[in-house]
């Protein structure tokens, strides 16, 4: 492999890094601590919506979050030829 | 059948699975006693991380813990799960592709630098003879309420199912019997839960059940943040922690799930990089099955116990009022003399005391369930605890005959004689767990936090700053996870065992529990080794070649010494 598209891979690798990432912490830590009771006053069904996103939302998201990456990486390894 | 036959039937039953799976699955070198040969598929690796990291924490407490606390137990739920994100993203392919069999391997070879490997040792050691003792303590609690035997022998029970095949199989004999434990366990913690969510509120989803409405088309949680308000309790759903509290325990348990050795060794066993992120997704799907699930039975235990108990005739009780109050984890004063139960969050009027740990194994006689399922409960929380004891002790026998005698005490050790030393070593182990377990030191549950903090503050930020930075040296990371480790402790055994002049919560560091200082140490143990690193020499060529070298996933071959 190529310096320079090693250095692609990498770059391209850590922007999915940093999008996930920023979802992963806004369900959990804004949705779910730190913007709880103004997303508590909407509710949806018997939840309110901050505690649902505390105990519910957050590791839904979470678990869709690792499979988007495994997608993501297994298309960007095939396209560096790297899936050997 | 009665509840004793079905109980040692479903028991039985599943430890003879257990010892079966060892006998077929010995290791036979040191490569199938610590990685398992490397050849693990994503699916079955995904559901032994599972039920390895599913301790009797998971099954026996967390449930427990929420419905006590309410809201405020969102910390164990979001930091428990949000941690894999972190594997699966930040670590697990990366110490894949880097190909060794230890957590404290990976930290020695990046930091070229055995000080640093005995460093990680030490921690390791650490981590996972704390949490190991809880495993044991649980499988004696189990045995002694459900089997009715004594506490102690249940642990050596227990001691001698994990050392027969911990010991006979290593990591190979841990994996398969750990994918078996896991489909014990999720169905035991699932089947009472369906059924309760039905019977309250008609609906079989209990993730669905618990916004649902009772008979009355009440909403559940209002109910119950209602029931809470009247007996003086804070809300249900809003909790009594403060926000950067809560905020920072979330991290210190997310961080140190990520940074705990024996998760990390289980990503070792798959075949290439891709297979290791695949592990953590189903990881995570499966552990987000009883996740999930948690919340509502402690919606449920919590309102159906509170209506059973509150303001009825303490002689009206039913038979598992009396059973577990003989157990001494429930325990009943009538203060004011009226033959009734007052349950108030008032400790001065309150007559009723309830142990945590009991909801979810009283939850199926609460409600009335058959027998079979409460037997099934009791085999589930044994899978539970033994899966985790088991993994655990892969992780202190790898670090003694690996990382100490194979790295560093004796190097030209043969293949067998390692294998032999690690064989000991798990004996060695099994046996100190065991003593924990039947004379557990008061501080077990103190402890269980410490882990966290302790893998937060130390590996954690090791790890990422090994892989995500080119130019962090030996002097960087050693200084930085021994500042770590070094606050932590302090920091710990000021609040909760009153050394160092001890403290109350009002001298907490801005407001913040022991439970989430570990987010504060790993951020200092981030900003020590970035800035020592700066004024210290590079790492060798070699090294930072390695580095470029894990961020690329192909070839990762086979794990080596």
């Amino acid at each position: 492999m190529k310096k320079s598209d090693q250095k692609k891979y990498w770059k391209t690798n850590l922007k999915y890094l940093t999008v996930l990432l920023t979802i992963w912490f806004i369900v959990s830590y804004g949705c779910g601590i730190i913007f709880v009771d103004e997303l508590n006053t909407i509710r949806m069904g018997g939840f309110k919506l901050g505690f649902w996103f505390a105990q519910q939302g957050s590791i839904y998201v979470f678990t869709i979050l690792i499979f988007v990456y495994i997608r993501l990486m297994n298309k960007l390894d095939k396209k560096y030829n790297l899936d050997s | 059948m009665d509840l004793q036959t079905w109980i040692w039937l479903l028991v039985g039953i599943t430890f003879a699975l257990y010892i079966g799976i060892a006998i077929w699955s010995r290791a036979g070198s040191t490569k199938e006693f610590y990685v398992a040969g490397g050849g693990v598929s994503p699916l079955a690796n995904g559901l032994a991380t599972a039920a390895d990291w599913m301790s009797a924490a998971s099954f026996i407490s967390m449930a427990g813990l929420i419905s006590f606390n309410g809201y405020d137990g969102s910390v164990y739920l979001m930091g428990w799960t949000g941690g894999y994100v972190l594997l699966a993203l930040l670590l697990a392919p990366y110490l894949r592709k880097f190909g060794k069999f230890t957590v404290p391997d990976f930290i020695g070879d990046r930091y070229y630098s055995n000080v640093a490997r005995t460093v990680a040792v030490f921690c390791a050691l650490l981590v996972s003879f704390t949490y190991v003792a809880g495993q044991m303590r649980g499988v004696g609690l189990v045995f002694s309420r459900f089997l009715e035997v004594d506490i102690n022998t249940g642990v050596i029970i227990g001691m001698i199912i994990v050392l027969f095949y911990a010991v006979l199989g290593g990591m190979k004999g841990i994996t398969y019997t750990q994918v078996a434990q896991y489909c014990v366990l999720i169905f035991a913690f699932m089947v009472p839960a369906i059924f309760i969510s039905i019977q309250i509120t008609g609906n079989p989803i209990p993730q669905l059940g618990f916004g649902g409405q009772d008979a009355n088309g009440i909403y559940l949680l209002d109910k119950l943040d209602g029931l809470h308000r009247d007996l003086g309790f804070a809300e249900y759903t809003s909790g009594s922690k403060s926000k950067l509290d809560v905020f920072f325990i979330t991290a210190a348990l997310m961080v140190g799930t990520a940074g705990l050795p024996h998760v990390i060794v289980r990503f070792f066993t798959v075949k290439k990089v891709s297979d290791a992120r695949k592990s953590a997704g189903w990881a995570l799907l499966f552990i987000m099955i009883l996740y999930t699930t948690a919340p509502a039975i402690a919606v449920f235990a919590r309102t159906n116990m509170i209506e059973t108990v509150n303001n009825q005739e303490y002689k009206n009780m039913p038979d598992w009022f009396t059973t577990w109050e003989e157990t001494g984890l429930l325990s009943f004063n009538d203060k004011n003399n009226d033959g009734k139960i007052q349950y108030l969050a008032d400790t001065s009027k309150n007559e009723l005391i309830i142990d945590k740990d009991i909801m979810v194994l009283a939850n199926p006689e609460i409600a009335g369930l058959p027998n079979w399922v409460i037997a099934l409960v009791a085999a589930g929380a044994l899978a539970a605890a033994l899966s985790t004891a088991a993994g655990l002790l892969l992780v202190i026998s790898a670090s003694v005959s690996h990382d100490l005698i194979k790295k560093m005490i004796k190097p030209d050790i043969s293949e067998k004689g390692e294998l032999v030393a690690a064989r000991l070593s798990a004996v060695v182990a099994v046996c100190v767990a065991g003593y924990f377990g039947i004379n557990p030191p008061d501080f077990v549950a103190a402890t269980v936090a410490l882990a966290f903090g302790l893998a937060a503050a130390s590996f954690f930020p090791a790890i990422i700053l090994g892989i995500f930075t080119k130019k962090m040296n030996k002097e960087g990371a050693i200084s930085g996870m021994i500042i770590g480790i070094l606050m932590m402790l302090f920091y710990m055994l000021k609040f909760k065992f009153d050394w160092f002049g001890g403290g109350t919560k009002e001298d907490w560091w801005f407001g913040i529990s022991p439970e989430g200082f570990g987010t504060v140490a790993m951020i200092i143990n981030f900003i020590v080794s970035i800035v020592i690193s700066k004024f210290t020499p590079d790492p060798p060529k070699e090294v930072q070649e390695i580095v470029a070298n894990i961020r690329i996933p192909s070839g990762a071959g086979e794990a080596t010494h």
